[in-house]
């Protein structure tokens, strides 16, 4: 199955990124660069309440320092708009862009300040005088679950969102046949992923034209239509620029409720309004944390560590309110067995509301939590039976020649070979010798231990999770486009759909048409449309664009190969199957000096229509909008269905050294074992790799949103939410191997999550065989070293502990 | 007031606020757009400039204490519009970068190393840009792109012929 030889032009060769000339010049277009005249600021209004009833709101003093426009409250907004797009169907969890009577999380949004700068609306924001009614509050998910407990939102009657229990094979028989069952529970800390830059809209609101225009730093599907209905605009009074480069994302930069706020005081003010978070903004208010989860999972195996079933409660912390979150319980079901072979699952997907800050889709959307719980599981089930972490893993693993995979939740993978690249990975890193460092660093005092991790990443992206978890959506497919035209003077442009937040789509598109085309990507322009002249595109989530704009492209630049073929048949004559397309020109199979070149097609198309085959349209533009290969499909009404068209595979092997009195773990060896299939452009997805495995490692080592008991959010800047820098990414070896995807056009899959799906879980489990001679087990993350260091001396001295 | 700013080589004149830090004053008075604000806490470096040919963060800095002092942002590396300088052309080879939005400062960064160190040990590399973050590329790609143009720039991928 394994491909080696590479027979493409283009594709998977080490081509440049063409994104990059603009950014090591300092010439991105990002959200924050965009000055329109007579433009105005916003700075904002937090609740300083973990809950609080909002009681009065004095402006006075704000409206009369010079430069103030306006300043804005949730009970006009409220007013004004509906309230924003959710996922689950909860009437009485209303969102909005500003907290209305009531603020339900410290930090909150409670009113917005227009001035003629952001520091004179940051000045007037602290003239605003506000009265607050403190409420109880609750922050823990488990207590939030107490009927006794403080209501979030009381006309909802409960804190519970979602509880929703699948059942998929013989789950009891299962359990009840085999020898061995073991329980563990796994806690994933409040963490995101915070790019570097924040989160940014610009609205202008054109009353002669009834057009809404917006640049914003967006990753967020559906985007345009959410600003339309919650701003009770038609769809076509919205254009969103696709041509702002967003400065990272990662899945969360989803700005809906800015947008609306922005929006709004646009169409009331009648001049532009631009918001640009700052860092405790975005924090604290920006609705863009991530999951807190709580698993508790019992694993049901044999004498051999062959598991056969699985029960898996996730309990979900959303925070105070939801838009699509709660779906990030549901998108673990497209690879709810990870990479094995497991018979039979129960699953319990759980998300309560509390009084902390709102979450949003983060890298993976809430597979890394799913992908640790299963993945200490293993490892529980290795040290349990003596058996190597490892050999566990092969035992469990679905061969490569039982692909396409069939597992319980109704998903097919569509290929991979799991053994051979862990072969490659033990192989590039000398296991036996990594055991032997390991060893001589315990002998040198240290705590170490080997962590292995497997994970899959489904990608292509296709959001079925969401009739899943909701039955009254019927999204079957989740589409792409793409555009190609050869203007009259033979130049190439492809117009994609959406933005980008650094995943090089421009280069993919120029790439994939290039390849079909057969003329050099470089030459070829890749434009970014408006919302009200694009195709349909659903944005770069889910793993989703090398598969999806890439076929997308593929597809169009074929039709497009195919009029050409068409144009010069029929002008040289010749039926359809003896005109061969080369480089750009066609020439007939049985007779190779008979060819019309580029120029010669482009004049009959543009110009010599009486040379065009009948009823063929003249020019040469196509259009391409492309369905989730495999998609289609609603849920059964047992609750399984068919989501990602492929799984990408990756494999971790982490050696971790601690210090004994300090606490703090040290990534010593990092080794992977990737495949993605087709990699279009390898130095792209290598990129993607690395960056997740840093923010792996944060999410295991350094970044919580950690709250006090009063419901305050005390890491709210860059000094107490810790980012890896350069000192904590260990240099990291990848092995490629490649299983080329079935259903896709190039044989591509997606490579934008598995470092981060796969690192926390590696680590987490180095950590575990670090401890376990102290008979410490760590199923906490982040894995703090404070915390390490106290449990480490508690273990090695029991009794110090009463001192 | 009225402050004189020596940037990329040309003394300007700007009107700005006392409190305005360097970073507004060049984004917003001087229109280079190239330094970033990313936590505006002297964290991530986003904004850094070269002052005085040392890296440091222009959010942490107010405009009025940059009078007198030569300074260089991401406009003043590129040789001429459209042009690469071998440090920027080096990013570029390795992909040392993904979003574009630290990666100004990188390149300064870079810049402000190479001058002082024309040999980096891939430690020096790590060390120089600790101090900037980067949520895209776990670093990787950047500090190959650091040790690609220090090769370029001493000359060591010149035909072994015309190597000193």
């Amino acid at each position: 199955m394994s491909e080696t030889a590479n027979h493409f032009r283009f594709v998977a060769t080490e081509r440049r990124v063409r994104e990059d000339r603009r950014f090591v010049a300092g010439k991105g277009h990002f959200v924050a660069d965009i000055d329109l005249p007579d433009m105005r600021h916003v700075a904002l209004i937090t609740c300083p309440h973990a809950a609080a009833r909002i009681l009065r709101i004095d402006k006075s003093a704000a409206l009369a320092l010079p430069g103030v426009h306006y300043v804005l409250d949730g009970a006009e907004l409220a007013s004004a708009t509906l309230p924003l797009m959710t996922g689950l169907d909860t009437p009485n969890v209303p969102r909005r862009p500003l907290a209305h009577e009531i603020a339900r999380y410290s930090g909150e949004w409670v009113a917005a300040v227009v001035a003629d700068s952001r520091a004179l609306a940051e000045d007037a924001a602290e003239a605003v005088e506000i009265d607050y009614e403190p409420l109880p509050f609750v922050l823990d998910a488990e207590q939030a679950l107490d009927a006794a407990s403080p209501l979030v939102h009381e006309a909802h009657g409960s804190n519970v969102l979602l509880d929703k229990t699948f059942v998929w094979g013989e789950v009891e028989k299962d359990f009840a046949a085999s020898a061995h069952t073991l329980s563990l529970r796994v806690k994933w800390g409040r963490s995101s992923t915070v790019p570097i830059e924040t989160f940014g809209v610009v609205a202008r609101w054109d009353p002669w034209r009834e057009i809404l225009d917006v640049w914003a730093s967006i990753q967020m599907p559906r985007y345009a239509d959410q600003i339309g209905a919650a701003l009770k605009v038609p769809q076509t009074s919205v254009r969103v620029h696709y041509d702002v480069d967003v400065g990272g994302s990662y899945g969360v930069k989803r700005g809906i409720k800015h947008t609306v706020l922005v929006g709004y005081l646009s169409r009331r003010l009648g001049f532009p309004v631009r918001l640009i978070e700052d860092r405790l903004e975005n924090m604290r208010g920006g609705d863009a944390h991530g999951p807190e989860r709580l698993f508790d999972v019992d694993l049901a195996f044999d004498d051999k560590g062959i598991v056969r079933s699985m029960k898996m409660r996730a309990l979900e912390n959303l925070g105070a309110y939801a838009g699509r979150s709660p779906f990030q319980l549901g998108k673990p079901i497209g690879d709810i067995v990870g990479p094995y072979k497991i018979n039979s699952v129960q699953y319990r997907a759980l998300a309560v509301v509390t009084n902390k800050t709102t979450q949003d889709a983060v890298r993976g959307f809430g597979q890394a939590p799913t992908n640790v719980a299963l993945e200490r599981g293993m490892d529980e089930i290795a040290t349990m039976l003596g058996i190597d972490p490892i050999e566990i893993r092969r035992r469990n693993f679905i061969r490569r020649d039982e692909f396409p995979y069939l597992i319980p939740s109704g998903t097919t993978y569509d290929s991979g070979d799991f053994h051979t690249v862990v072969d490659k990975a033990l192989a590039a890193t000398d296991y036996r010798e990594l055991k032997a460092e390991r060893d001589r660093l315990r002998a040198a005092g240290r705590l170490a231990g080997i962590g292995v991790a497997a994970c899959l990443e489904p990608s292509g992206g296709n959001a079925t999770f969401e009739a899943l978890l909701n039955p009254s959506i019927t999204t079957s497919t989740f589409m792409d486009s793409c555009r190609i035209s050869i203007d009259g003077m033979g130049a190439v442009t492809a117009t994609m759909h959406t933005t980008s937040s650094g995943q090089g789509h421009e280069t993919l598109v120029g790439t994939v048409v290039g390849e079909v085309l057969q003329l050099d990507p470089d030459q070829i322009r890749v434009t970014r449309a408006d919302s009200l002249n694009s195709l349909p595109s659903g944005t770069p989530v889910g793993s989703r664009m090398a598969i999806m704009l890439g076929g997308a492209a593929f597809h169009a630049a074929e039709k497009l190969k195919a009029k050409l073929v068409a144009i010069a048949a029929h002008d040289l004559g010749i039926p359809l199957e003896r005109a061969i397309y080369e480089r750009g020109s066609v020439h007939d199979r049985d007779a190779p000096q008979n060819k019309r070149g580029w120029a010669d097609l482009v004049q009959i198309a543009y110009r010599s229509f009486h040379r065009m085959p009948p009823d063929m349209e003249p020019g040469l533009s196509v259009a391409h909008v492309y369905p989730v290969p495999t998609g289609g499909k609603l849920p059964t009404a047992d609750g399984r269905v068919h989501m990602y068209p492929c799984v990408s595979f990756e494999f971790h092997l982490v050696l971790v050294s601690i210090d004994p009195d300090l606490g703090v773990p040290e990534i010593a060896r990092y080794q992977i074992g990737h495949d993605c299939g087709t990699q279009i452009n390898p130095k792209i997805v290598r990129g993607m790799t690395m960056g997740g495995v840093a923010h792996g490692i944060g999410a295991a080592l350094y970044e919580e949103f950690a709250y006090n008991d009063d419901g305050q959010l005390i890491a709210q800047t860059f000094m107490d939410y810790l980012l890896p820098s350069s000192h904590e990414m260990p240099k990291v070896n990848v092995v490629d191997h490649e299983t080329p995807s079935p259903f896709t056009v190039l044989g591509q899959k997606g490579s934008g999550e598995s470092g981060y799906l796969g690192a926390p879980a590696a680590i987490a489990n180095a950590v575990n065989d670090a401890v376990r001679s102290l008979g410490l087990s760590i199923n906490t993350l982040p894995i703090r070293a404070a915390k390490l260091a106290d449990m480490i001396e508690q273990a090695k001295s029991p009794r110090a502990n009463n001192t | 007031m009225r402050i004189k700013l020596d940037i990329n080589g040309t003394v300007q004149e700007v009107d700005t606020e006392p409190r305005t830090t360097l970073l507004d004053c060049l984004r917003d008075n001087l229109n280079l757009k190239g330094a970033h604000a990313g936590c505006e806490h002297g964290v991530c470096g986003a904004c850094t400039v070269l002052f005085d040919g040392e890296a440091v963060r222009s959010c942490l800095m107010f405009a009025a204490q940059a009078e007198g002092t030569p300074i260089v942002t991401i406009e003043g590396v590129s040789p001429g519009p459209g042009e690469l300088s071998p440090i920027q052309d080096a990013f570029c080879e390795t992909h040392g970068m993904q979003c574009g939005y630290c990666t100004p400062a990188m390149v300064l960064v870079a810049h402000a190393l190479l001058a002082d160190n024309p040999n980096p040990k891939r430690e020096d590399i790590v060390d120089a840009i600790s101090g900037n973050l980067c949520r895209c590329t776990g670093y990787a790609q950047i500090i190959d792109a650091i040790a690609l143009a220090a090769e370029r720039l001493r000359g060591d991928n010149r035909p072994a012929e015309l190597r000193s």
